[in-house]
C-alpha cells in the first residue's frame, strides 16, 4: 500500500491555490490552475498529487483526473529533464514533419511517448503550434525551434544536456 | 494601404506599450465610447460591418445586442476573448496578442462598456509565452493609467480584466468548451441553445470573441464606420490578417483589405509556389474549411465570395496544397488531428472521425476498396451541422468531402495501384 511519507502540495502552493478559487463561486473552478501550479513544481502530477488536490478542491479524485487527462499539457506520466514537442499538424506535416520526426525518434532510440533511458529527453507529438509559416516546428521547453531540418537537430539537442 | 491593426507594432519582435499605444491614438477610441451610451456603442459596430473573425463570421454589433440588458436580466455578465487559436494552419492572433495587447484590452473594454460587464477574461493558449508575458504587462499598465479599475476616466463604468493560460486542447476554442475551461472543467461543449449570450460564464450572460475581432473596435469607435467601410473591398468592414503556409515562396502573414483576392495573396504577398512545384489547391481558411482549387484563384477573400464558391472564410489563413504532396496524406492528417481532438461527447463524431482516419490510413498504405470512398460520404452526413453538439465534427469532414469532390483520382489511383503514388 502506499503511504505518502510527504505531501506534494505545500502549505504554499495551497495558499495559492485558495487565493484562485476566491474569485469564483465555486472552489472547483481552480482545479485547472492547481493542476499547473503542480505541473510547474513537479514537472508532472502523481496520482498522490491528484488525491491532495481533490482534497483542497472538495471534489473526487476521480473526477480531479478526468480534468488532468483531458488537456494535452498536464502529464500523468512522468518525463525527462526536457521534453520535446513536435507540432505533428498539416502544414508541419506539408513542410516535412516526419522526417525530423523520425530523425529524432532514431536518433533518441525512443517511440512517441516515452523517455530516454537517462532521463534527458520525452518525445511527445502535438498539434498545430501557431507558428504554420515558419514550418517544421517544436518546443523544447519553452524554447520553440523554427523552420527546422534534419541537420539543425543535433546542434539543438545539444543545447539541453 | 492603411493597416490600422497591426501598423505600430514593432519590428523588432517587441510589443508597443502603454505610452507608445496612446501617441498613436490608443485608447482614444474608449474615450468616445464612453460618451456614448451602450446601446449606441453597438449600434455603431453593427453598422460598420464588422464580422467575427474566429471562423464563423458572426455580426459582432448583433451579438453583442443579443446580451439581456441589466434591467431584463440582473447580475453579473461576462466578455471573454478567444485566443485559443489552435486551428491547424492559423497564426493570425499570435502577432496580435505578442505584438499589440493594448489594442486587445482596449476592445475588449468597450465591449464589456457596451454589454455593461464587469469582468472580462482573456483565454490563451498555451506555447504563446512571449504573449502571456506582454498581456500580464499591458494589464498592469492600464489598471495604473485608470482604464481599468473603479470609475474608468470619471464615466462610472467599472471593470477588471484577467488571464487564463489554457493547458491545450483544440476544444477550448469552441465557444462553450472554452466557458467550461473557464470555469476549470473539461472543456466539452454545452448544448445550445441556450447560447452563451443569454446562458454563459457561472450561467451569465457571457459574450465571446475572437482576438481580431476585438482589435477592430477600437478603431471603429475612433475612425467611424464610413472610414471602417472604405478599408474594405466588400460589403463587410475593415481588414483582414492573411496568412499563407505550404511550399509557397514567402510564407507570412499580412493586414489586408477584406475581400483581397486569393490570387493577390498567394502571388503578390506569398511570393507563388516555389521552384518545382505547381499549386494544386488549398484551404482557404485552416484546417476545416473545404478546399478551393486553381479554378478558384480570382475568388475574392470575404465571407460571402468564399461561400459562394463552396468553401469558408473561416480564419483567412490558408494552407497550400502543391502538386509533389498527397492529398490523401494531407487529408489524413487533417483527419488524426480532428479524432484526437474530438471530446467524444456525441457518438458520430467519437466513432465516425476515428473510422475516418483508418479508411484513410488503409488507403494511403495502398489497401483502400474503392467502396470506402462510398463510406466516407454517409459518415459525412452522420456528422452534418445538427447532428453533433458542435462544429469539430462537421468541419472536420470539410477538407475530406471536397478533396474527393476535386481529387477523386488521387484516392482511386492508391486503390488501384495499391500504393501511394507520391511515395
Ligand atoms: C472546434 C472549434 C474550435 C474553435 N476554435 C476557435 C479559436 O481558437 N478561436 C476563435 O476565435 N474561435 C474559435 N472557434 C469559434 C468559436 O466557437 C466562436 O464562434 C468565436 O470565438 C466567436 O468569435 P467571433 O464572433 O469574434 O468570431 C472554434 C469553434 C469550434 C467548433
Ligand atoms: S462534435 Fe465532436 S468535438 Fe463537438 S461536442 Fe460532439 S464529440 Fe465533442
Ligand atoms: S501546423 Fe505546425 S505550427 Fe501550425
Amino acid at each position: 500500500m502506499d503511504t505518502p511519507t510527504q505531501r506534494i502540495l505545500t502549505d504554499e502552493m495551497i495558499a495559492e491555490i485558495r487565493e484562485m478559487y476566491k474569485h469564483f463561486p465555486v472552489k472547483r473552478a481552480a482545479c485547472i490552475e492547481g493542476l499547473k501550479l503542480i505541473q510547474k513544481h513537479h514537472k508532472w502530477v502523481s496520482d498522490q498529487a491528484v488525491r491532495e488536490l481533490a482534497e483542497v478542491l472538495e471534489m473526487s479524485p476521480d473526477e480531479i483526473d478526468s480534468v488532468a487527462t483531458f488537456y494535452n499539457l498536464i502529464f500523468r506520466k512522468p518525463v525527462g529533464r526536457h521534453v520535446i514537442l513536435i507540432c505533428d499538424s498539416v502544414s508541419c506535416w506539408i513542410m516535412g514533419y516526419a522526417e525530423i520526426a523520425d530523425y529524432l525518434k532514431k536518433k533518441l532510440g525512443i517511440q512517441f511517448g516515452e523517455t530516454t533511458a537517462d532521463g534527458r529527453f520525452t518525445l511527445i507529438p502535438i498539434c498545430c503550434l501557431g507558428t504554420c509559416d515558419r514550418a517544421p516546428a517544436m518546443f523544447i521547453d519553452e524554447d520553440l525551434h523554427r523552420d527546422l531540418t534534419v541537420e539543425q537537430i543535433d546542434a539543438i539537442l545539444e543545447r539541453y544536456p | 494601404m492603411e493597416q490600422p491593426l497591426t501598423q505600430h507594432i514593432p519590428k523588432d519582435g517587441g510589443w508597443l506599450h502603454l505610452k507608445d499605444y496612446e501617441k498613436v491614438g490608443g485608447y482614444q477610441g474608449l474615450r468616445k465610447a464612453l460618451k456614448m451610451t451602450p446601446k449606441e456603442v453597438i449600434n455603431l459596430v453593427k453598422d460598420a460591418g464588422l464580422r467575427g473573425r474566429g471562423g464563423a463570421g458572426f455580426s459582432t454589433g448583433l451579438k453583442w445586442s443579443l446580451v439581456p440588458s441589466p434591467d431584463q436580466v440582473p447580475g453579473p455578465r461576462y466578455l471573454v476573448a478567444n485566443g485559443d487559436e489552435m486551428e491547424p494552419g492559423t497564426f493570425k492572433d499570435r502577432l496580435l496578442l505578442e505584438g499589440n495587447p493594448h489594442q486587445l484590452i482596449e476592445g475588449m473594454i468597450i465591449g464589456a462598456y457596451a454589454i455593461q460587464a464587469e469582468f472580462s477574461y482573456i483565454f490563451l493558449r498555451w506555447g504563446y509565452q512571449n504573449a502571456e508575458k506582454a498581456i500580464l504587462q499591458a494589464i498592469q499598465e492600464a489598471y495604473e493609467a485608470g482604464y481599468l479599475g473603479k470609475n474608468i476616466l470619471g464615466s462610472g463604468f467599472s471593470h477588471e480584466l484577467s488571464m487564463h493560460t489554457s493547458v491545450g486542447r483544440y476544444m477550448c476554442g469552441e465557444e462553450t468548451a472554452l466557458i467550461n475551461a473557464l470555469e476549470g472543467k473539461r472543456a466539452n461543449p454545452r448544448a445550445k441553445p441556450p447560447f452563451p449570450v443569454v446562458s454563459g460564464f457561472f450561467g451569465k450572460p457571457t459574450v465571446v470573441n475572437n482576438i481580431e475581432t476585438l482589435s477592430n473596435v477600437p478603431h471603429i469607435l475612433d475612425k467611424g464606420v464610413s472610414w471602417y467601410k472604405s478599408l474594405s473591398k466588400c460589403e463587410d468592414g475593415g481588414t483582414k490578417l492573411y496568412g499563407v503556409s505550404g511550399k509557397v515562396k514567402r510564407p507570412g502573414l499580412w493586414e489586408l483589405p477584406l475581400g483581397t483576392s486569393f490570387r493577390e495573396i498567394l502571388e503578390e504577398y506569398a511570393g507563388g509556389m516555389r521552384d518545382g512545384y505547381q499549386f494544386k489547391g488549398a484551404l482557404p481558411g485552416g484546417g476545416s474549411t473545404d478546399f478551393i482549387t486553381a479554378e478558384h484563384l480570382d475568388v475574392a477573400m470575404d465571407y460571402n465570395s468564399v461561400a459562394k464558391v463552396g468553401s469558408r472564410m473561416g480564419t483567412g489563413t490558408i494552407i497550400v496544397l502543391d502538386d509533389r504532396t498527397c492529398v490523401v496524406g494531407m487529408v489524413l492528417n487533417l483527419e488524426h488531428f480532428f479524432a484526437q481532438e474530438s471530446c467524444g461527447w456525441c457518438t458520430p463524431c467519437r466513432e465516425g472521425l476515428p473510422w475516418t482516419e483508418r479508411l484513410l490510413q488503409a488507403i494511403e498504405e495502398g489497401q483502400g476498396r474503392m467502396e470506402d470512398l462510398k463510406i466516407f460520404d454517409d459518415l459525412t452526413r452522420y456528422m452534418a451541422p445538427g447532428h453533433t453538439f458542435c462544429a469539430l465534427a462537421p468541419g472536420a469532414m470539410e477538407p475530406l468531402q471536397s478533396a474527393l469532390k476535386y481529387f477523386r483520382a488521387d484516392f482511386e489511383r492508391h486503390i488501384h495501384e495499391h500504393r501511394c503514388p507520391w511515395k
